[in-house]
């Protein structure tokens, strides 16, 4: 049974931890969709998301391995959870002084923005899940893409009762801060 | 006081209880080789190649326990422990190797000697570190040393530039260690436990195979009694011989590719397999997917990652296998099986495995077992790879944990003579013998010189047939015997031992095989016997690769048994 799944990493900010992870990726064979990092609200500690598609068992296979990794503070899988996800776009489309005015129509509808405009193009910025840019991208590729890089996915559980990023106690101070 | 940061190191590895460093120095190692100078508590051990001295860290530690350490420079230095490196990591061996790097100006130059080698032994090491600041270094062997021999053992690398050895800081050997993503669970899931327990009682044919995780968890007494209490027969792997006395009653040997038939027989018919500290390797297993085809599985491990990997498991318990078994042991309930045993000892009657054929020339299987008798069981075994390596595991009875060493996971050829090196440096007062394929000792044959150098008394067998035995076997059996680059000249191995000045003797025939054995262990020092073998004996039995344990080949069945049936506890020899 195959399905896309999506991993948080908590992990140390050192160099090299990355490496050590796609090193893993790449010699267990295991095909990542997307992987981003960046800062968490604890200064040591980046956050990794992973959306990886796979069976379960490989899932958790992957999961155990990268808890591993010494500098792997905390994995969990967050895909049954109830979750906030979002992924963000650039996006230069082709553009003439009489299609403009309808590209603009578009990115409105998808409440994304113009974050630049040359006189055969626009730059389109987007945010949202996945299904959506996915949307965006089709309507506007009729305009012609002339380039696109997006982040990949980032997720966070809902509600107050995020996930422990290292044990219980830190989850405490966590929801303390939260609250003020 | 500031110290140095190669003085940092030696405090560190003075205050770990490190006793002595196998290594070969080189340019950008050369400021903590200056430095050993002022530790004369740390015994340096100059092997001949760098290989040698990953292998006899690993040797050591495997023969005591305690974390073995080797060093080499940067560049061909550091490569050249890669495979040594890859051994200790495939067989959890706690192992800190220390490279030196080329000064932090230098690095991402290309420059002399410069390799990448905390890249290159990413996959193959636990952890590894490139020390930057010399303020850091403390704490890094501290932690080095911490995760080697905690949680799964394994190898850890720590690569200092040259500059960093010569730069100065504060020594504050830290008491604590701040590694928020390492804690191995060590007490096993209570809920769990109660769970094993229960499928153990109930259980009609229960079998317990068990790894090297018992060894190096120390749980000898606890496995001991769970098999005495609930009568349940002991299977080992290969790097599991010796954590359950071979010559006990309960003992049905080794599992696998070359395991005794019986045993795998056992695994077959199992309804409970109680899997401890072992990791269900392919060699293990035979094929996958008809492994243990009617038993639920118990698994018990440290490594969260290692239940569930290669087999499903029905009752998984993360934990130290001692404390596990501690736990497990008093939920157990007192039981008798006669009717498992007596199939069991059926099977070993009809399948007796290990069974010496009779032959005019010398056989292998013989020598081990003349080791065995000569050595009464007390020797260390330290073999090469290969059908030395089987031969070994098969002939000799092994009743302590650490008497054999074996290179189980990487399977590597040219870890005997180092390996064996090590563990005799560790055990002083143990016999060590290395058994050694002549193919595989050619591969470090060099080392002898640092037994001779460092007075170190092994005893060297060499298996003499002329050829890359386990190759020719399986070009035999699978390969229509077209036998490619298989047959293997040698060096007159006697004289080569001469050269380097250890005294040696030639076996060609049965009957000098005690005598040669004895005349070694009474050298005080090293010794090397050359045993002619028959060139095309086979070992038996074998798995098919690729097939399930049950397809076993038993070898020729004509021939008449020489003496003992099968292999016997010592104390009936």
């Amino acid at each position: 049974m195959t399905a896309k799944h999506t991993l948080v990493a908590l992990v140390e900010d050192k160099p090299g931890v990355l490496t050590r992870m796609a090193s893993l990726f790449r010699r267990r064979g295991f095909n990542i969709e997307s992987i981003v990092v960046g800062r968490s609200e604890q200064p040591h500690l980046s956050r990794m998301t992973i959306v990886i598609s796979g069976s379960t068992a490989m899932l958790e296979q992957l999961r155990k391995q990268l808890d591993k990794i010494i500098n792997v503070v905390k994995v969990f899988d967050i895909t049954a959870d109830d979750t906030v996800a979002r992924e963000l776009a650039l996006i230069k489309v082709g553009a003439t002084s009489s299609s403009r005015s309808e590209i603009i129509q578009i990115v409105d509808i998808f409440r994304a923005n113009i974050v630049d405009v040359a006189s055969d193009s626009v730059t389109v910025e987007v945010t949202g899940d996945e299904e959506k840019i996915d949307s965006l991208c089709n309507l506007l590729r009729g305009f012609g893409i002339k380039e696109m890089t997006r982040t990949g996915r980032i997720a966070m559980t809902r509600g107050s009762l995020g996930r422990p990023p290292a044990g219980k106690q830190s989850s405490k101070a966590q929801g303390k801060r939260q609250k003020t | 006081m500031k110290l140095t940061g190669a003085q940092i190191i030696c405090e560190g590895l003075v205050k770990e209880g490190v006793e002595v460093i196998f290594g070969f120095p080189g340019g950008a190692i050369l400021p903590l080789y200056d430095t050993l100078l002022q530790y004369p508590r740390l015994r340096h051990i100059l092997v001949r190649h760098e290989q040698g001295a990953a292998h006899a860290a690993d040797g050591y530690a495997r023969a005591t326990g305690k974390v073995g350490v080797c060093m080499a420079t940067s560049g061909p230095g550091a490569t050249n422990l890669v495979t040594g490196i890859a051994n200790a990591h495939l067989d959890s061996s706690p192992v800190v190797a220390i490279t030196g790097q080329v000064a932090r100006p230098f690095i991402g130059k290309d420059a002399f000697q410069e390799v990448d080698i905390s890249g290159i032994t990413l996959p193959i090491t636990k952890h590894n570190y490139l020390v930057l600041d010399v303020g850091s270094l403390a704490g890094i062997v501290k932690e080095a040393f911490y995760l080697a021999r905690t949680g799964r053992p394994g190898p850890i690398l720590i690569d200092v530039p040259r500059d960093v050895f010569i730069d100065q800081a504060e020594f504050n050997y830290p008491t604590k260690l701040d590694l928020p993503g390492y804690k191995p669970t060590l007490q096993g899931h209570v809920a769990q436990i109660k769970k094993a327990a229960k499928v153990i009682n109930e259980a009609q044919r229960p079998l317990i195979i068990a790894g090297r995780g018992v060894i190096m968890s120390g749980a000898y007494e606890e496995l001991k009694q769970l098999a005495e209490t609930a009568q349940i027969p002991v299977i080992t792997t290969l790097l599991g011989i010796g954590c359950f006395p071979e010559s006990h009653i309960l003992s049905f040997g080794m599992l696998g590719m070359h395991g005794m038939a019986y045993a795998n027989m056992a695994v077959e018919a199992a309804d409970v397999i109680i899997a401890i500290g072992m990791r269900f390797d392919d060699r293990a297993t035979g094929k996958v997917s008809e492994f243990a085809p009617h038993a639920s599985i118990i698994h018990i491990d440290i490594d969260p990652a290692e239940i569930g990997k290669n087999v499903p498991v029905a009752v998984p318990i993360v934990g130290d296998v001692k404390l596990v078994l501690n736990a497990l042991n008093k939920l157990i309930i007192s039981t008798e099986r006669i009717d498992w045993f007596q199939q069991l000892e059926d099977w070993r009657k009809e399948h007796p495995s290990t069974v010496i054929r009779e032959c005019e020339g010398l056989l292998p299987q013989l020598v081990i077992r003349k080791i065995c008798e000569v050595t009464q069981g007390e020797a260390i075994i330290v073999t090469g790879v290969g059908q030395n390596q089987m031969w070994a595991a098969q002939h000799y009875c092994y009743d302590k944990p650490n008497s054999l060493i074996s290179s189980g996971g990487l399977g590597t050829m040219g870890f005997e003579l180092p390996a064996a090196m090590g563990a005799k440096v560790g055990c002083p007062d143990t016999t060590v013998w290395c058994v050694a394929g002549d193919g595989g000792f050619q591969m470090t044959i060099q080392e002898l010189a640092t037994v001779v150098q460092e007075k170190v008394a092994v005893k060297i067998a060499i298996i003499n047939n002329g050829y890359l035995g386990m190759i020719r076997q399986w070009q035999e059996l699978f390969y229509g015997r077209r036998y490619v680059a298989s047959p293997l000249s040698g060096p007159d191995f006697v004289k080569i031992a001469e050269a380097y000045g250890i005294p040696g003797l030639r076996v060609r025939r049965n009957t000098e095989i005690v005598p040669a054995i004895e005349q070694a262990m009474k050298e005080k020092g090293p010794f090397l016997i050359d045993f002619i073998v028959e060139p095309e004996e086979n070992v038996y039995p074998m798995v098919t690769p690729g097939a399930a344990l049950t397809e076993v080949l038993e070898g020729p069945k004509e021939t008449k048994a020489v003496s003992d049936s099968a292999k016997l506890p010592v104390s009936n020899i």
